[in-house]
């Protein structure tokens, strides 16, 4: 009887302790990326945006202030009404750029799962397996690797024509072998490990192997991979909306008030500084964001 | 007379003239060339070799998990319990590792998964081949229960489970490992070099828990080192392997007091004599032979004393001084084997 007792309360403080030490290993990355001030910059920028993509709605309506057309308040200077000013339309440029982050991060978003989902698996396939499988998969990946992933996107888009989804498939394919070759790379040490021979012993089967041994212990990298890539994917969406070929007008997009600003840009600069200031703002968060998580998460430094 | 009484042997482990080879475009490295081992319901085998003999090998191909390519058996049977492990698919191997058979490896740094709670991999092996109470698979919350209870059997406190590997020290996770492989009462443990990369006063902790183990659930031992104290230690018989051979074969005390072989003997010499320290410890001269070009006649003729012409050119025989006891060497012969002395020892 005593000796139940006992038992019973280590399990009692251990599950005081259990929700602590679960997140052991997340929350030491977490403490070494909080010490990092360039990567807590970056994380807060990124927390804002995010903010103005889900709240956009609530600022400002989309129907009424982001593509109704005023040709009676056009090209104003930034003033209290209008921080930012309004665009050739009479529309609020601030008023675009908060909807337009909602455009860039959901596209970024979905594109970044898809490449990370698809590149992702077919990298640890080839990684795990190597040999003929891997070869088959990574020469694949080498031919889209060999073109230019925004010239890839822009051909993509070309042939399928403009719109949200195409959009997304375009940057998701470019993405894709990129993923595919970080994923491969971070699972071919893991795969010779011991602890993965010693699973194998123990009578794990491939796909237990691959899923609750290599893909945890080679994460570090693909998350570091995907805070970057969202990165580069805001620009090429800008870049390809600047063509012409991403988000048609009206929609709000960064890269297409800057195509659209262009043609003012000697009276009327602010129509371009504002939404370039943004990408370029955008893009330095999520690289500061990524750099920092990679020293954080490098076993090189723990 | 030494088959019939074999026969009536009730052998866990049983390999008959294994070979295993590497090939690679480098040439063929010839790992195992004919190995024999058996292992005795319940009792331990000591398998000593110098680094590269074909140790881990043998461990490996038991679990059939040679990486292919380049290792390929190329002929030779392992009978566990009496089955023949060659002509099982993957599925039923998947079955036998862990449940019947289950490894310790060298190193527990690198043995544990670095980003997994320790009862969760003892769970893992628990979950995969033992059925709860309504004959279905048993639920994660049981065979974490079972996690901990083997976790405070290798003496670690249980609520220490849901911590990582990197929190325990060298010694705590060999236990740890070695709580996994016993996690689902194995009928055979393969240990390689359970204790090498351990210090001794934990080694000695480690071995005597294990030999606690071993006496509790009956398990048989292969264990795979290269440290004869370890082996007098624990284990019941001893097979000493040289270039993929077992060289000699006997009890413990008919290889450490009757010593044949001048490889073993040599073995012996390496070891420091606190008695006498002012002798100078005989190394055995030279290196093990290049496995890719083994030499035509005994491989170990290139750095034996008393290496003969015959040597060089042909495989000596095997020669019983018991029925166990055999040695593998062209010294000896049915009626000086009985008597020894001919080593300077």
């Amino acid at each position: 009887m005593a000796k139940k007792k006992q038992t019973e309360t280590v399990v009692m403080t251990a599950n005081g302790e259990q929700v602590i030490k679960k997140q052991n290993l997340a929350l030491e990355t977490w403490r070494r990326l909080a010490k990092n001030w360039s990567a807590m910059v970056g994380l807060a920028i990124v927390i804002v945006l995010v903010l103005c993509a889900v709240f956009a709605d609530v600022l400002y309506d989309y129907d009424t202030q982001v593509i109704k057309q005023n040709i009676s308040n056009r090209l104003q200077a930034p003033s209290g009404e209008h921080p930012m000013g309004t665009d050739e339309v009479g529309r609020d440029v601030l008023a675009r750029i908060v909807h337009g982050s909602r455009i860039s991060l959901e596209i970024g978003l979905a594109a970044n799962v898809f490449s990370l989902t698809v590149g992702g698996i077919l990298g640890a396939i080839a990684g795990f397996y190597g040999h003929r499988v891997d070869n088959i998969i990574m020469r694949i990946m080498d031919v889209f690797l060999a073109i230019p992933g925004t010239l890839l996107a822009i051909c993509i888009m070309a042939a399928l024509g403009s719109s949200i989804f195409n959009l997304i498939i375009a940057l998701a394919v470019s993405g894709t072998p990129g993923y595919a070759r970080i994923v491969r790379g971070a699972v071919l040490p893991v795969r010779d490990m011991e602890y993965v021979e010693a699973a194998r012993a123990i009578g794990c089967t491939n796909k237990r192997i691959i899923f609750k041994h290599v893909i945890p212990n080679s994460l570090a990298p693909v998350i570091v991979q995907a805070t970057m890539h969202t990165a580069t994917t805001i620009l090429t969406i800008a870049g390809l909306s600047f063509l012409g070929l991403g988000i048609s007008p009206p929609t709000p997009e960064w890269g297409s008030m800057l195509s659209a600003g262009r043609a003012y840009i000697r009276g009327y600069a602010y129509l371009t500084t504002f939404p370039g200031l943004t990408i370029m703002i955008t893009i330095l968060a999520f690289n500061l964001l990524g750099d920092g998580l990679r020293d954080a998460l490098d076993p090189r430094l723990r | 007379m030494n088959e019939e009484i074999k026969n009536t042997k009730d052998l866990e482990l049983d390999i008959k003239n294994l070979v295993v080879e590497y090939r690679t475009p480098g040439g063929v490295t010839q790992a195992l060339n004919g190995l024999d081992l058996e292992i005795e319901k319940g009792k331990t085998l000591g398998l000593v070799g110098e680094t590269g003999a074909g140790k881990t090998t043998t461990g490996l191909s038991i679990l059939q998990l040679i990486p292919d390519p380049p290792g390929v058996i190329v002929d030779g049977s392992i009978k566990l319990a009496g089955e023949d492990v060659m002509l099982k698919s993957e599925k039923e191997m998947e079955k036998i590792r862990g449940q019947q058979v289950s490894m310790i490896f060298q190193d527990p740094m690198t043995s544990l998964n670095p980003v997994m709670p320790v009862e969760d991999q003892i769970a893992e092996v628990i979950e995969m081949h033992e059925l709860g109470e309504d004959g279905k698979p048993i639920s994660h919350s049981a065979a974490i229960l079972k996690a901990k209870e083997m976790l405070e059997l290798v003496g670690i406190p249980g609520d220490r489970g849901t911590e990582f590997p990197h929190q325990f020290s060298g010694g705590m996770k060999q236990r740890v490992v070695i709580a996994i492989a016993l996690a689902c009462n194995p009928k055979l443990l393969i240990a390689d070099e359970p204790t090498t990369a351990l210090d001794v006063t934990i080694q000695a902790q480690v071995l005597e828990m294990m030999k606690g183990l071993r006496e509790k659930y009956g398990t048989s031992m292969l264990m795979i080192t290269h440290d004869l104290g370890i082996v007098a230690e624990i284990c019941d018989t001893v097979s000493v392997i040289y270039a993929g051979r077992v060289i000699e074969h006997g009890t413990l005390e008919d290889v450490f007091d009757f010593t044949r072989h001048p490889y073993t003997e040599g073995l012996f010499n390496s070891l420091p004599d606190l008695d006498h320290r002012e002798n100078r410890l005989k190394p055995i001269k030279g290196l093990m032979p290049d496995p890719t070009n083994l030499p035509k006649g005994c491989a170990f003729c290139p750095r034996c004393d008393y290496a003969m012409e015959i040597c060089k050119t042909e495989k000596p025989p095997r020669v019983y001084r018991n029925d166990e006891h055999y040695v593998e060497c062209f010294l000896y012969n049915e009626q000086n084997i009985k008597e020894g002395g001919l080593l300077g020892r």
